[in-house]
């Protein structure tokens, strides 16, 4: 196991050369240098050859390539065009709001919507099951600006429970929470049920039921684990892609997260955050796909096998 | 044998399948009776009810679509099982009677060792509350019982073969000692080879355990090797039931359909090139031909066997048969 583990990260490698490649090499493509970003439109045209020449932007993109991929390995993600200050602090003194976005809205879309999800299969076709999906379907479709906004109406403005706006304690953060859990809620239910679905017409569940076994613990024992792989792929899935920050739940309730960083770094044509930014997710993303996979392993056996076989 | 006990009576049993393309008759109007320590055989094309019978006395009959008609009856030692709620029925289900699965590829929970899954049997019916020392002990010798070495307990499904795997399935089926077993065609998804080592396996059990049975196949010669009495079921009635020696024995009358099912084996002796199926096919539960139900199969059908109505019934001490043909030979 802990060899799989050592040789997916191994893999981690050439995955994370291939990204920063592809980010460069478009960036690459657009239009724009660093000299004018930094000084300024009003700034000498020789000044800015100079700053140009300083980044080492002038040289060929195969020798930018290669420099970066050495500052990389070195763990220096470089420096930012627009402000000048390191990018990796840039991304680290943004990463602390979207994480606690991130684990939150996750926790709460992935328990509410397997336990609704659990329930839907088990009472399928029934009215609850009828609701679950329609409700799930609703929330999935709604935009997150407009959850947002209604939920800041109802809680901020209304009740005056909860704050509308900034990143301070946790009570910021119950209602961007929610709206973020929201499209999550939606595809876990939807996940978890038909898996459950398919699992409950199998015929170990008709021996455990055959045993005399009582019917909660025959979905819980027996349904749900063999259910849950499907469930935590996306469960995962959705975990990478909220680390990349999500923007518009951000602006609405101007969180200072990853995402808005991105945005503002791709509109300035900004690329050492641009390509900074885009590593550290695909890092992210790649080492959550690992934990996934390991929680196959334990999870299922003959996975497990497989993977320790080799 | 006739003063002994009845395990299970089942009267006049009736089920179907309620789809969204009509009401299936899947079994209608079956009756038959199961004494200590007695082997029944259901023996039947695919889709001739046998596998629902044996659901309905489970009361596992799917719980949207599958329906037990009123009117039935079935009995498990002086103890009516129909209408009984779903807590009473597990009470029952692994202790009283147990059901072995027909495919044992699938029968088992693939991420639970097979240990916990007989082991889950045995506490589910803890009466005596047995420590969990006890219980394990049990799982052990449950495992060497079937021939299985119980170090292998902490093993998954996957890593045994189909025929062990349904070694296994028999060891959950008899570990509260139940006073039926029910097997769906135990022996269909496993070669040749590994069948007659299950069905040797499940012959000695039964007999050190002095279980009854009902053993569902469609192998007439699994039957002959293991039942004492024969139900031939076709399109969800019994068309003929009686001792094995009545039914394996061509000098007396049969049915149309039991005599197609023995023609249709090949014969090891003399010289036959092709093999002597019954023409035709089962028909659509959902839509039974009217009058006798084999009549679109059967080459001696008169105009009578095709109206609706009273079919003539031959009876001979337990030997019975359901079809017009047998008005001459009846008693």
């Amino acid at each position: 196991m802990l060899k799989y583990i050592g040789r997916r990260i191994l893999v981690l490698i050439p995955t994370l050369l291939a990204v920063v490649f592809i980010v460069l090499f478009i960036m690459n493509l657009t239009p724009g240098d660093p000299g004018t970003l930094i000084l300024g439109e009003q700034a000498s045209r020789e000044e800015i050859e100079a700053k140009n020449e300083e980044l080492g932007f002038n040289d060929p993109f195969p020798v930018r390539y290669v420099n970066y991929v050495v500052d990389l390995c070195q763990g220096d993600l470089g420096n930012s065009w627009k402000t000048g200050r390191p990018v990796m602090g840039e991304l680290l003194s943004r990463l602390p709001v979207t994480a606690t976005l991130a684990i939150g809205s996750i926790l709460i879309g992935s328990i509410v919507g397997i336990l609704f999800g659990i329930l839907s299969a088990v009472k399928q076709y029934s009215f609850l099951d009828f609701a679950g999906t329609t409700i799930a379907m609703a929330l999935a479709s709604f935009p997150g600006f407009w959850i947002g906004m209604m939920l800041i109406l109802f809680f901020s403005l209304y009740l005056r429970w909860l704050p509308s706006f900034g990143a301070g304690d946790l009570k910021h953060f119950i209602l961007p929470w929610i709206t973020a859990a929201c499209p999550l809620m939606a595809s876990q239910l939807r996940m978890t049920r038909t898996s459950m679905l398919e699992v409950i017409r199998a015929d170990y569940i008709r021996t455990a039921r055959a045993k005399g076994q009582k019917e909660s613990k025959v979905i819980i024992q027996h349904a749900l684990r063999n259910a849950l792989l499907p469930v935590i792929t996306i469960m995962g899935i959705n975990f990478g892609a909220s680390l990349g920050g999500t923007v518009t739940i951000e602006t609405v309730f101007t969180l200072p997260g990853v995402g808005s960083l991105i945005i503002e770094a791709i509109r300035m044509k900004d690329v050492p955050l641009v390509t900074g930014a885009t590593v550290m997710l695909a890092t992210f993303f790649a080492l959550i796909m690992l934990v996934v996979d390991v929680m196959y392993a334990y999870i299922d056996p003959r996975i497990k096998s497989r993977y320790t076989r080799k | 044998m006739e003063n002994s006990k009845k395990v299970l009576e089942v009267k006049n049993l009736s089920a179907v399948y309620n789809t969204e393309a009509g009401v299936v008759k899947a079994v209608n109007d079956i009756s038959f009776t199961i004494h200590e320590k007695e082997t029944l055989g259901l023996v039947g094309e695919t889709g001739a009810g046998k596998t629902t019978t044996a659901l309905s006395i489970m009361q596992l009959l799917p719980e949207k679509t599958g329906e037990i008609k009123k009117g039935s009856s079935i009995m498990y030692n002086g103890d009516e099982l129909i209408g009984k709620s779903q807590a009473e029925m597990r009470l029952i289900r692994g202790a009283c009677i147990s059901m072995i699965f027909q495919d044992p590829m699938t029968a088992l929970n693939p991420l639970m060792t097979v240990g916990e899954q007989i082991y889950e049997s045995l506490d589910i019916h803890n009466v005596n509350n047995k420590s969990k020392q006890e219980l394990e002990a049990r799982v052990d010798e449950l495992l060497e019982l079937v021939g299985i070495p119980a170090k292998r307990k902490i093993n998954y499904p996957h890593e045994f073969s189909g025929g062990m795997k349904q070694r296994i399935v028999i060891a959950i089926a008899l570990a509260c000692e139940p006073l039926l077993l029910i097997a769906d065609e135990p022996t269909t998804a496993l070669d040749v080879t590994i069948q007659a080592q299950v069905l040797n396996l499940m012959r000695e059990l039964k007999e050190k355990l002095s279980t009854s049975m009902i053993m569902i196949t469609h192998d007439l010669g699994v039957v002959a090797q293991t039942c004492d009495k024969v139900a031939v079921m076709y399109a969800g009635e019994i068309v003929e039931y009686g001792r094995i020696e009545d039914i394996f024995d061509r000098e007396k009358p049969h049915h149309p359909y039991t005599i197609g099912l023995f023609d249709a084996i090949p014969s090891l002796v003399g010289e036959s090139t092709r093999l002597k199926p019954i023409d035709g096919l089962m028909p659509d539960p959902a839509n039974l031909p009217t009058g006798c139900h084999f009549n679109p199969r059967c080459k001696q059908c008169t105009e009578g066997c095709k109206k609706d109505g009273e079919m003539y019934i031959y009876r001979d001490g337990e030997h019975m048969i359901r079809c017009n043909l047998m008005k001459g030979e009846g008693k």
